[in-house]
């Protein structure tokens, strides 16, 4: 039987391809983990019924001496990526019991690639939150301590991997829902540059922002789950081919560190001394640091909290119990809307509607809406003339190790500001790795590498040498 | 914010809400609003469209090879709340 603990997507294709076990082995080892830890954990909603059979198939291929990249790799996919034929609920009432009647772009290419898709996984409701609190199907717990909070919004695939369920799964990004549950789960969490993935398929929340991506053991293991599913796709016409940004800066391993911004106020001591280790470690290792000057980044986050409900407004316009999903009954159609929309919906995704419909609402629209893309560019060009100069930007990826499951859920703010360093990558569309750089205690701390559009090869280069693969 | 104008928001949104959640979010969006109202009062550029961006512009396909008509309609409707042969079905409008 494969021991999953000590695999990874590299090492399990291998011995798949050697019969040293097979796809049908290694898919039962993932159900039988889940099997006896799912229910502390909880970062499945379903595990689908025919994974036997995706693995048997797998079985054939290789017998039949075909090799792919995942070929035989179960992997689990965050609940807002379409499956054809499966349920897929964005963590929503609202969509309880809806069934895709297609694949997304990115499971399309997982198929293609051979990979078995093993289930789907919790996360916040929509992808609003950071904490995977607000999923309507009940909270999942921190794997590396249980009374705590895996992160969010792609908690489920977060806790999936750190619980060692899987050897790889897939979430979405849009202010950090990937990078930051990466770090609290101890795992290596990947946005790559925007338009790199297809959004065909992806529940969407802020369409400008979104960006599916991996979680994985190793950056080895991010990069083969990243090139599985990029390239531009017909489908999505934000999605970029490989000369959109071109690579005109030659990787010279110097990395800045925005000091004023990684000093916020509200970061943990623990987070800064690990942060210090990281720097340390990146300089033993031959990378020069620089201090840099960001001055608008800072109002990342502002910019963010305005131009994500405003988008999630207008994208959720389209759950009105009547094209699919839940429906509640009233008297005529508009009451069929308000109380289908009133009681499908959860508190955290009605509370941003209604401030994105504020933000778009005539005599705030240019106040909000208009200043927040004002800023988005100033951010975006400011980044851009800075990786010019270099080719990292180094900060931790979240303020604190993970909370206590309640601790923030009742104050918006405190839960938004979680998301301080992870945000700018989205605003600016660049590409972003959260690697696993220690604990505090027992819980896992990560640190951040941002590069410059299309670099993600940067990224790679610089987290293997950081996590000595 | 007030209370009522919440209500209003909601309203315009399309989402019932009771007063107490409307009297919560009136006090949630003081505090929100009042945080991302930082960036009103940064000195910023004017929108710049496309100015020095090239990789800003719509892009477009040709409105050509249809599929056929009809392949994925049972399909698709088939997660419709209410549905009668190949329509969706909502309650009468006027």
């Amino acid at each position: 039987m494969p021991d999953l603990a000590n695999l990874s997507i590299k090492s399990a294709r291998d011995a798949l391809q050697k019969k040293e076990f097979s796809a049908r082995e290694l898919a039962q080892a993932s159900l039988d983990v889940i099997k006896e830890k799912d229910k502390d954990v909880h970062a499945f909603l379903e595990v689908f019924d025919d994974v036997l059979a995706q693995a048997d198939e797998a079985d054939k291929k290789i017998t039949k001496g075909e090799n792919l990249p995942l070929l035989g790799i179960p992997v689990a996919i965050k609940d807002n990526i379409l499956v054809d034929g499966k349920s897929a609920t964005a963590g929503s009432k609202i969509l309880e019991g809806f069934i895709s009647s297609y694949d997304s772009t990115a499971v399309k290419k997982l198929k293609d690639a051979g990979a078995i898709i093993l289930g789907r996984t919790n996360m916040d409701e929509f992808a609003m939150g950071s904490s995977t609190e607000s999923s309507a199907y009940g909270v999942t717990k921190n794997p590396h301590d249980l009374s705590r909070v895996p992160g969010g919004s792609s908690g489920g695939s977060a806790a999936a991997l750190g619980a060692g369920f899987v050897l790889g799964s897939y979430g979405s990004d849009t202010g950090g829902s990937i990078r930051q549950p990466a770090a609290f789960c101890g795992t290596v969490g990947l946005k790559p540059t925007y338009g790199r993935v297809s959004r065909f398929g992806l529940i969407a929340l802020a369409s400008s922002l979104d960006q599916i991506g991996p979680f994985a053991r190793t950056v080895s293991d991010a990069e083969i789950l990243y090139d599985a599913i990029r390239g531009q796709d017909i489908l999505d016409s934000t999605t970029i081919s490989d000369e959109t940004y071109p690579k005109e800066k030659k990787f010279s391993k110097i990395i800045g560190i925005p000091r004023t911004f990684v000093e916020s106020e509200g970061v943990d001591e623990s987070v800064k001394k690990n942060f210090e280790k990281a720097v340390e470690k990146f300089k033993s290792l031959g990378y020069e640091i620089k201090d840099i000057e960001l001055p608008h980044i800072q109002h990342s986050l502002a910019a963010y909290y305005i131009i994500m409900p405003a988008e999630a407004s207008s994208n959720l316009a389209r759950f009105d119990g009547v094209k699919y999903g839940l429906h509640k009954d009233g008297s005529d159609v508009i009451e069929d809307y308000f109380k289908t929309r009133g009681q499908g919906f959860g508190k955290e995704t009605r509370r941003r509607i209604i401030l994105g419909t504020y933000v778009l609402s005539s005599g705030y629209y240019d106040e909000y809406y208009g200043s927040a893309l004002r800023m988005k560019e100033l951010i975006t060009d400011e980044l851009k003339e800075a990786f010019k100069k270099i080719d990292l930007i180094l900060t931790p990826t979240t303020p604190t190790p993970a909370f206590k499951i309640g601790e923030k859920i009742s104050n918006p703010l405190a839960m938004y500001l979680e998301d301080i360093f992870t945000v700018p990558a989205n605003i600016a569309g660049l590409p972003c790795i959260s690697l696993s750089s220690g604990f505090d205690g027992v819980l896992p701390l990560g640190i951040e590498l941002t590069a410059g559009l299309g670099r993600e090869d940067n990224l790679f280069i610089a987290g293997k040498e950081f996590l000595g693969e | 914010m007030d209370k009522e104008k919440v209500i209003d928001l909601a309203k315009l949104a399309r989402i019932d809400i009771d007063d107490k959640e409307a009297e919560s979010l009136s006090h949630e969006f003081d505090v929100i609003l009042n945080y991302v109202g930082e960036i009103k009062n940064t000195k910023v550029l004017p929108l710049i469209s496309d100015s020095q961006g090239k990789t800003l512009g719509n892009i477009m396909r040709e409105d050509v090879k249809p599929h056929e008509s009809g392949i994925y309609t049972k399909k698709v409707l088939e997660q419709a709340p209410m549905n009668e042969g190949y329509y969706i079905k909502v309650k009468k409008i006027l």
